[in-house]
């Protein structure tokens, strides 16, 4: 599979190495594009997740799954340093991607977020034409070729194509919220990233829209990772390969964390939890 | 259950209750009312201002606003009362204002809701808010004694430079004194942006974070996301906000009347003096009578309809091009 110039930094070149898989449960038939090492995220002095440490499967989906308050989507925004607007946000720990520290100090958060796309929990297209909100990203990223090419093949990608093709010119807002959110999907493919993080796309969705793209993740795996934050367990059983759960803990000092209890293979963590705390979770017994 | 509806009749539990039909019709007259008030004021102001100018405007015809000429006592023959040299000289000094003060507030906006830390924001924003309670007066004393002269060897000195260039040359023409169409324009560059800002500020501030995320999410630098994000959000806003300046700008009386230099003049030479439609009438109202009095009453009346225009070409522009940026939603 063609992948683009991993390139983050302002220098010339940078050693690209895929490391091993090194987290426990996990096979090492597929290679992990992305690695977290004892990652912690702080918003000023309060640790608001401690010490996550998990591979990210290549061309494969890996869900975060677990309850409010548990740091997911802390974890999951960590992965392409869309926590640095945020005043007083820090990580510790490394999150590597393709071996490179997203966060060492000549790592350019652009380039990362070019790499690593994002799509919201409220489809949040721009107030634009539909065209313009996959084009936006191509001009931005000044994409060569012709712009309706990609724009089609973006479309077409997110299985939007057939409902939009007469009426690229109409306003984005305009499209329901299941289209929005696709064409959310579309307009992050377009920029060809090599990790889509989901936080948790689906939950303004009604159980039709969240069908397609459910659909529509399953088929993105042939040439993107995904990482998708989910508060519904059978969303995360029915689309994902992998499960890592988290969970909120109250320390020695009665301060409140998220925490990564388990991860493993979807099917194992659902039928065959290794921690405690995983089986209640998802038997239902709390959270 | 002593709570219980004493009337199980299901019909007069959901008929009208007087207390809230009767607020509602209250309320609603009010809101109307008020509505109301507003186009009649604009009404009377427009029927009474025509019918003081009537003479003026009986007397000088369509002529009223394609002459240049404004003689109100000639030595021979009957005076002349043409407006548009000081509709030139309102439109010039506003043009200059906004062209100098718009980019400086949506500069000024951006920098407080995008860049600046938190608690310099607070601060910043006192201080452009004290700069619109500043009196004009006092704006136009600084701009006689202070601004004018201070600007006249800039003047001199950019004239020398472009003079020789074609159009430039006509733009940038001799300097005479330092009260001039492009003082007047500086001066109310200034006394609008503090409204220009405050307004683009807050139009800016209700951007979603959702859409700057977005824009974020698919690599955009800052300026990429202002570009995508915020400005296409807000170009209504911004457009109103730099309406209601204009509208200050074109309005403006006394600040204008002490720099801009009292002549009638149609120049493209922005150093030149000139004069606006509501300095004239206050340099001239006191010593004024009959048609005179008219005419500059007269001049009150383009000055509200060139207000008006405008701001209905601006409410165009914006449905146009909101239209076309964000596409059409039908």
């Amino acid at each position: 599979m063609a992948r683009n110039e991993t390139d983050l930094s302002t220098r010339p070149s940078v050693a690209v190495h895929t490391p091993g898989v090194t987290a426990s449960g996990v096979g090492t038939d597929s290679a992990s594009v992305m690695q977290l090492r004892d990652v912690s995220v702080y918003y000023g002095n309060y640790e608001a997740v401690r010490g996550t440490s998990m591979p990210i499967q290549q061309n494969q989906v890996t869900a975060m799954i677990g309850p409010s308050g548990c740091g997911k989507s802390t974890v999951l925004r960590a992965l392409n340093r869309m926590n640095d607007p945020i005043p007083g946000a820090r990580v510790s720990g490394e999150v590597l991607f393709h071996g490179q520290d997203l966060y060492a100090k000549d790592v350019d958060p652009i380039q990362v977020r070019r790499q690593i796309g994002m799509v919201f929990q409220k489809p949040n297209p721009f107030p634009k034409s539909i065209y313009d909100n996959v084009a936006y990203g191509l001009r931005i990223n000044g994409i060569k070729g012709r712009l309706d090419d990609h724009v089609e093949e973006a479309l077409t990608k997110a299985a939007l194509w057939d409902e939009v093709k007469d009426k690229l010119r109409k306003s984005a807002l305009a499209l329901s919220g299941g289209q929005q959110q696709r064409l959310c999907i579309a307009r992050t493919i377009a920029v060809k990233p090599q990790v889509i993080l989901m936080d948790e796309p689906c939950s303004a969705l009604d159980p039709i829209a969240t069908a397609k793209i459910e659909d529509l993740m399953f088929e993105l795996t042939n040439d993107y990772t995904i990482v998708i934050v989910t508060h519904n367990m059978q969303q995360a059983a029915r689309v994902s390969h992998y499960t890592a759960f988290f969970t909120a803990e109250v320390d020695d000092q009665q301060v409140r964390h998220g925490r990564l209890v388990e991860f493993s293979q979807t099917g194992k963590l659902f039928t065959n939890p290794a921690d405690k705390r995983t089986e209640d979770y998802i038997t239902g017994r709390f959270g | 259950m002593t709570l219980t509806n004493k009337s199980p009749d299901p019909r007069s539990a959901l008929a009208q209750r007087g207390r809230s039909a009767l607020g509602d019709r209250v309320f609603s007259w009010w809101t109307l009312g008020t509505g109301l008030l507003v186009l009649a004021i604009l009404g009377l102001i427009l029927i009474t201002t025509v019918r003081e100018a009537w003479p003026a405007f009986d007397a000088m015809g369509f002529r009223f606003i394609t002459e240049r000429v404004w003689d109100p006592n000639p030595a021979t023959g009957d005076a002349i009362f043409g407006a548009l040299s000081f509709a030139y000289g309102t439109a010039i000094s506003s043009l200059i204002a906004l062209l100098f003060a718009v980019p400086v507030s949506v500069g000024i906006a951006l920098f407080l809701t995008e860049l600046a830390p938190r608690r310099l924001r607070g601060p910043a924003v006192t201080v452009i808010d004290l700069l619109a309670a500043v009196p004009s007066v006092v704006f136009g004393l600084w701009g006689i004694l202070v601004v004018g002269p201070a600007l006249v060897p800039v003047y001199q000195w950019i004239h020398d430079v472009f003079g020789g260039v074609p159009v430039l040359g006509s733009l940038f023409g001799p300097v005479t004194t330092g009260r001039n169409f492009m003082t007047a324009g500086l001066i109310l560059a200034i006394m609008v942006t503090p409204i220009i800002t405050s307004i683009t500020r807050e139009v800016f501030s209700t951007v979603p974070r959702a859409d700057k995320d977005a824009a974020l999410a698919l690599g955009a630098t800052r300026w990429e996301m202002i570009r995508g994000a915020v400005f296409p959000h807000s170009f209504g806003g911004v457009v109103g906000a730099v309406m209601l300046g204009l509208g200050r700008a074109m309005g403006e009386t006394i600040a204008v009347a002490l720099v801009i230099g009292g002549a009638t003049n149609i120049t493209a030479n922005l150093f030149a003096p000139g004069n606006s439609m509501a300095a004239v009438i206050v340099q001239q109202f006191g010593e004024s009578t009959g048609t005179f009095t008219a005419a500059l009453i007269g001049l009150g009346v383009v000055l509200f309809a060139m207000t008006v225009l405008i701001n209905v070409l601006a409410q165009v522009i914006v449905r146009r091009a909101e239209a076309r940026m964000k596409g059409s939603v039908a």
